[in-house]
């Protein structure tokens, strides 16, 4: 018994770590001199660690302007997404109205139609707004966050009906149902979709290159290709890069890994 | 309840889920629909400087694309790449599924963490990465290989070798995130019958093939058809690791859309090109469904 549960931890501590080598070998090239990941074989550790790999994309690459960038973007995307999806997801599940359960269905039903495909009218329909180039030409996408409005719902379903009407009998408006009775009980599922939508437009890539122009709005993503493609021999320097760009939100779901699991599940295993 | 309250309560259902819903159909519904409307055009630098140069142009656009090799090149490799991936990536992440379920595992939370953590890491940044980790002269893949006495490998620079990079970086990526399903659907599949089996003397193959894939079908379906979702969607990766080369061998749809619509400003072809996306995707999970239903999985 004992040899088995060894050997099968060892296996998964094998795979583990092939898994996260990738990760651990960028860190380490971020802190060599220019040209030492350049050799074979490949060094696994900087001989004379450094931060200079830092110093100059804060200094001549003007990094921490990208930074602020995608921190500006995500975090205002998360806001705005909460503000939207959350007393839509609250409607959809306890309030009676007409055309309810249709409008659901056909949200649902739009959950398989991938973002992509109305990419180019978007990009019309937001030049014709005056909103091409601006932050809030990248922000747009994240407002209409069907997925969710869904994960909302399905927490709130599990909210018992009694205790909302014991609210409206004490005169309560809906409005203060939501924010005084709901929101606590929402918030785990809150974290969970806040964090959702920070790692989900933190990472974007695609839309972000559409609608940025100036390189001074560019997020993180943005910039690290467009500087990757001009810097292809600068090995450490671009690992630095990536470093910058992937570490905020690898701590951030280190440190809330339980929310975002477990919403991963209600979100995507149904029955 | 009264029926001023039901009405306060519809009017409340309403003002609550409107701002989402408008934000909903101006920026998903509209757009998607306006897509096979400006498929239909020849909607170009043109018309973006003087809406006054827009023409109708029925299927044109649709004809030309038909007629444009690099349009099947960008088809064809998304087609490997689905028929390629989608078996490598499920079968990886219900491997990866399997391990940390099992019983005998020890400090089970910290793997599952470690084997999801790339799916959270910006795609842009590991692409990056990965595209050093392939050197041909100084990565870590071909160090690795030559261990096993294999031959370095043009990862990013051969035509035949291109795809399965790709492929590998993709995996490494994403297989976390199906891993996360499988691990639930398996939770569920009864011990006592897998119990039953091995006593029985059944071997692991054995019993993965007749206790555990069929109690977890559903679960399997659903993976593929959101990796198959994912296949079609490959942009970032080939845009940071090859743009598109060596010889057009890791063009994906998106990435013709990209060019087409951004790079060429033909924004009227571009748009049929996200249409036949969706008409592919949507034909793919349809079959899949179907021969889900005709197994009995659903």
């Amino acid at each position: 018994m004992s040899l088995r549960r060894w050997s099968v931890t060892l296996l998964t501590a094998f795979v583990a770590l092939l898994t996260i080598a990738p990760l651990l070998w960028m860190l380490s090239v971020s802190f060599m001199a220019r040209g030492e990941a350049s050799a074979f074989p490949p060094p696994l550790l900087p001989s004379d660690p450094s931060l200079d790999n830092y110093r100059m994309l804060f200094g001549s690459f003007g990094i921490g302007r990208f930074l602020l960038n995608s921190l500006l973007i995500s975090t205002l995307a998360t806001v705005l997404a909460l503000l939207f999806t959350i007393p839509a997801g609250y409607a959809f599940a306890k309030l009676r109205f007409k055309g309810r359960d249709a409008t659901f269905r056909l949200l649902v039903a739009a959950l398989v139609v991938p973002g992509q495909i109305g990419m180019l009218p978007l990009f019309l329909e937001l030049k014709a707004m005056g909103l091409v180039n601006s932050y809030a030409g990248a922000l747009v996408p994240w407002l209409a966050g069907i997925f969710g409005i869904f994960l909302v719902r399905q927490y709130c379903l599990a909210i018992p009906d009694e205790m909302l009407e014991a609210a409206r009998i004490d005169g309560a408006s809906e409005a203060q149902i939501l924010r005084r009775i709901v929101l606590p009980i929402l918030t785990p599922i809150i974290v969970t979709l806040a964090l959702f939508v920070f790692l989900g437009s933190w990472n974007d890539f695609m839309w972000p290159l559409i609608i940025l122009a100036d390189q001074d709005l560019y997020t993180l993503p943005v910039a690290l290709a467009a500087m990757s493609r001009q810097h292809v021999q600068d090995n450490e320097l671009m690992m630095a890069g990536a470093v910058i760009t992937t570490l905020p939100v690898l701590i951030l779901f280190l440190a809330l890994q339980r929310f975002y699991l477990t919403g991963l599940l209600s979100g995507s295993v149904k029955g | 309840m009264s029926a001023a309250g039901r009405v306060s309560e519809a009017r409340a259902g309403w003002a609550m889920s409107s701002p989402a819903l408008a934000a909903i159909i101006l920026f998903f519904v509209l757009p998607a629909i306006a897509s096979l409307a400006l498929s239909f055009t020849d909607f170009d630098i043109y018309a973006l400087a003087d809406i006054g140069n827009l023409r109708f142009v029925g299927f044109q656009n649709y004809e030309r694309l038909i007629g444009n090799p690099l349009f099947w090149k960008a088809v064809t490799n998304t087609l490997l790449f689905v028929g390629f991936g989608v078996p490598f990536i499920v079968a990886l992440s219900l491997f990866a599924a399997m391990l940390v379920n099992s019983r005998w595992l020890k400090w089970r939370p910290v793997w599952r963490v470690a084997l999801f953590a790339p799916y959270v890491t910006t795609l842009v940044a590991t692409a990056v990465v990965w595209r050093y980790l392939l050197h041909t002269r100084y990565g870590l893949v071909n160090y690795l290989l030559s261990l096993f006495g294999i031959a370095p490998i043009d990862w990013l620079g051969d035509p035949h070798a291109s795809l399965p990079a790709i492929l590998i970086f993709v995996g490494w990526k994403t297989f976390g995130y199906n891993m996360i399903i499988f691990l639930a659907a398996l939770q569920t599949v009864p011990r006592e019958l897998d119990e039953a089996a091995r006593i029985d003397g059944a071997g692991w193959f054995t019993r993965l093939r007749h206790v555990i894939l069929p109690a977890i079908a559903p679960t399997v379906l659903l993976v593929s058809v959101l990796t198959v979702a994912g296949m079609f969607q490959l942009f970032a990766e080939p845009y940071v690791m090859t743009q598109g080369g060596p010889a057009q061998s890791t063009v994906t749809i998106l990435y013709f859309m990209y060019e087409e619509g951004f790079k060429w400003w033909n924004l009227g072809s571009g748009a049929a090109v996200a249409f036949l996306l969706f008409l592919c995707i949507l034909a793919v999970t349809l079959v899949q469904l179907r021969l889900a239903k005709r197994s009995g999985a659903i």
